[in-house]
């Protein structure tokens, strides 16, 4: 930092951003931390609370501690594991196909009029549909089958990444699309040099939303679309519920809820990533 | 007749527009924007448009560049070279570093990796920025930004170069600096052979006699060229000369003169 600034002359040296020394990854990473461990230990805390209460009887509302020990049971053990590589396996398919139709979708919506007043508004229709609506037509047309699972969770994805697609190419400022144009970007060019990057912002916003949308549209299939030969997560949590195993339950659903979480967790990080990358976040 | 030009018969032109006019909407709407604007510019002339805002300078500099069509009229490039532009806001893609910025157009003129490698770092040199091949463009000050620019813009190896008030939004001091390395940089292409029109616009009369070969007055709405004046000061100038100071007086004259006409 201090060896590049010698020839530049004026105010610019004054002006070139200065890198503040930031505080240790130690002390930055307990920073974000302590909140969220302390809300988590409040809510195990309410949590013990109401079953102390004795509101409900300790079979339907087990202590966590009582979870506890069944989700390391559960996790030591197969199925926990057996369950995620399926369901794991779905999301992927799902979303992946999800992915390519949103942005097929949102790239031809985006570049066509005619498209864009017959299915711009039909897309946000679309997302506003509660996914789980759509799974008796899907058991109507695929049976109890990975096809109804799969063709919800695509429908239930894909308009959310076309919209963050849309919204992406829309919104590229049109001075930029000049600069490209005069710098001879014509055509497909100007796609690949400046409205994708440009666009990619929205596009993941899009991705992560797209997300949320296929991994709810999952769980809702895998617990009611029952196909008795693969023991995904969501039929664990079927099978629990007509077990009357309330640890269990509870223990499925924090997974479904860390899995989540944690794919969330990297688009937040790819989020992130751009905006640094584009001096939208003031620490580097 | 809407102008004269000062290139004497038979010279070679850089840039030839001949009655440009361009109409923005169509019937009881339309506007007009340009009106029959003729101008010869020479290979290597430095040329100021100055006009009060609505004037249609930057509707000129688009046509120019290609990205904007005339409603009538020609405009003609030496060569079919592709002008280079540049604006008021750098305009840099934050996606990428101060040294891929550059870089774009010489990949979209589609040159090998090696010799884009060195290109870039000679044009950063140019603009004294050496250093900052890989920084990002948020780093760096609103000047160093629009020498970014400015290198990326002559990456397009372009022999005009068209400036829509690429200083406006810089503070007085760093404005300063980047005339001194516009006019540097301008004068070494031309004692080079390669010669370097410029279609320099703005409002600032002062930065007009301080960059200019000529200065050229035009109306608003519709745009038309009134009157233009060469500029016989010595290079290097400073903007804080006499002389420059004296000829800008002139040149606000005759803006306010035709401001007034107009009854703004």
């Amino acid at each position: 930092m201090a060896t590049d600034t010698v020839t530049i002359s004026g105010l610019d040296a004054l002006e070139v951003a200065s890198q503040q020394k930031v505080p240790g990854r130690a002390s930055r990473v307990w920073a974000a931390t302590w909140p969220k461990l302390t809300a988590l230990a409040l809510a195990l805390g309410l949590w013990q609370v109401v079953v102390w209460s004795g509101w409900k009887p300790e079979y339907a509302l087990p202590a966590p501690l009582t979870v506890a020990t069944d989700l390391w049971a559960y996790a030591t053990g197969g199925a926990l594991w057996d369950g995620l590589l399926i369901t794991a396996q779905r999301a992927a398919i799902g979303f992946g196909a999800a992915v390519a139709v949103g942005l097929v979708l949102g790239l031809a919506v985006a570049r066509v009029k005619v498209l864009r007043a017959a299915l711009g508004s039909m897309i946000t229709a679309l997302q506003t549909m509660p996914s789980i609506a759509w799974f008796p037509l899907a058991i109507l047309l695929f049976q109890l089958s990975e096809q109804a699972i799969f063709f919800v969770v695509v429908l239930g994805a894909a308009p959310s990444i076309a919209n963050g697609v849309i919204h992406g190419v829309d919104y590229v400022p049109p001075l930029l699309l000049r600069a490209g144009r005069n710098l001879g970007a014509r055509g497909l060019n100007l796609y690949r040099y400046v409205i994708a990057p440009a666009a990619l912002p929205a596009i993941v916003a899009g991705l992560k939303q797209g997300w949320a949308f296929a991994w709810r549209s999952l769980m809702a299939g895998e617990l009611l679309v029952v196909i008795a030969k693969s023991t995904s997560i969501g039929v664990q949590l079927t099978y629990a519920r007509e077990l009357s195993d309330a640890p269990r339950v509870i223990s499925v659903m924090i997974v479904i809820l860390v899995v989540g979480l944690l794919v969330d967790l990297l688009f937040t990080k790819a989020d992130n990533a751009i905006r640094r990358r584009w001096g939208l976040l003031d620490r580097e | 007749m809407t102008s004269t030009t000062l290139v004497p018969e038979g010279a070679t032109t850089a840039v030839a527009l001949s009655g440009v006019t361009k109409v923005y909407g169509r019937g009881a709407d339309a506007v007009v924007a340009l009106d029959r604007v003729s101008l010869d510019v020479a290979p290597g002339e430095f040329v100021c448009l100055v006009g009060a805002s609505g004037c249609g300078k930057s509707t000129l500099l688009n046509l120019v560049a290609g990205l904007d069509a005339v409603s009538g009229g020609g405009i003609h490039v030496a060569g079919d070279a592709r002008p280079g532009l540049m604006f008021q806001e750098p305009a840099l893609f934050p996606w990428l570093t101060v040294g891929a910025n550059v870089e774009v157009p010489l990949k979209l003129r589609g040159l090998a990796g090696a010799e884009r490698k060195t290109r870039v770092a000679e044009l950063l040199d140019t603009v004294h920025l050496g250093d900052f091949a890989r920084r990002r463009p948020h780093e760096l000050s609103g000047g160093m930004r629009q020498r970014v620019a400015l290198a990326r813009t002559l990456a397009l190896d372009t022999p005009v170069l068209l400036m829509d008030e690429p200083f406006g939004a810089l503070d007085a001091m760093t404005r300063d600096i980047l005339h001194d390395e516009l006019e540097r940089l301008w004068t070494a292409r031309n004692a080079a052979g390669k010669p370097l029109t410029v279609l320099f616009v703005t409002h600032n009369v002062r930065e007009a006699a301080r960059l200019a070969d000529r200065i050229v007055l035009l109306s608003s709405r519709p745009g038309r060229v009134i009157w233009q004046t060469p500029v016989d000061v010595a290079r290097p100038r400073r903007i804080d000369s006499a002389e420059v100071a004296t000829l800008a007086a002139e040149v606000t004259d005759r803006l306010r003169a035709e401001v007034g006409r107009h009854g703004h």
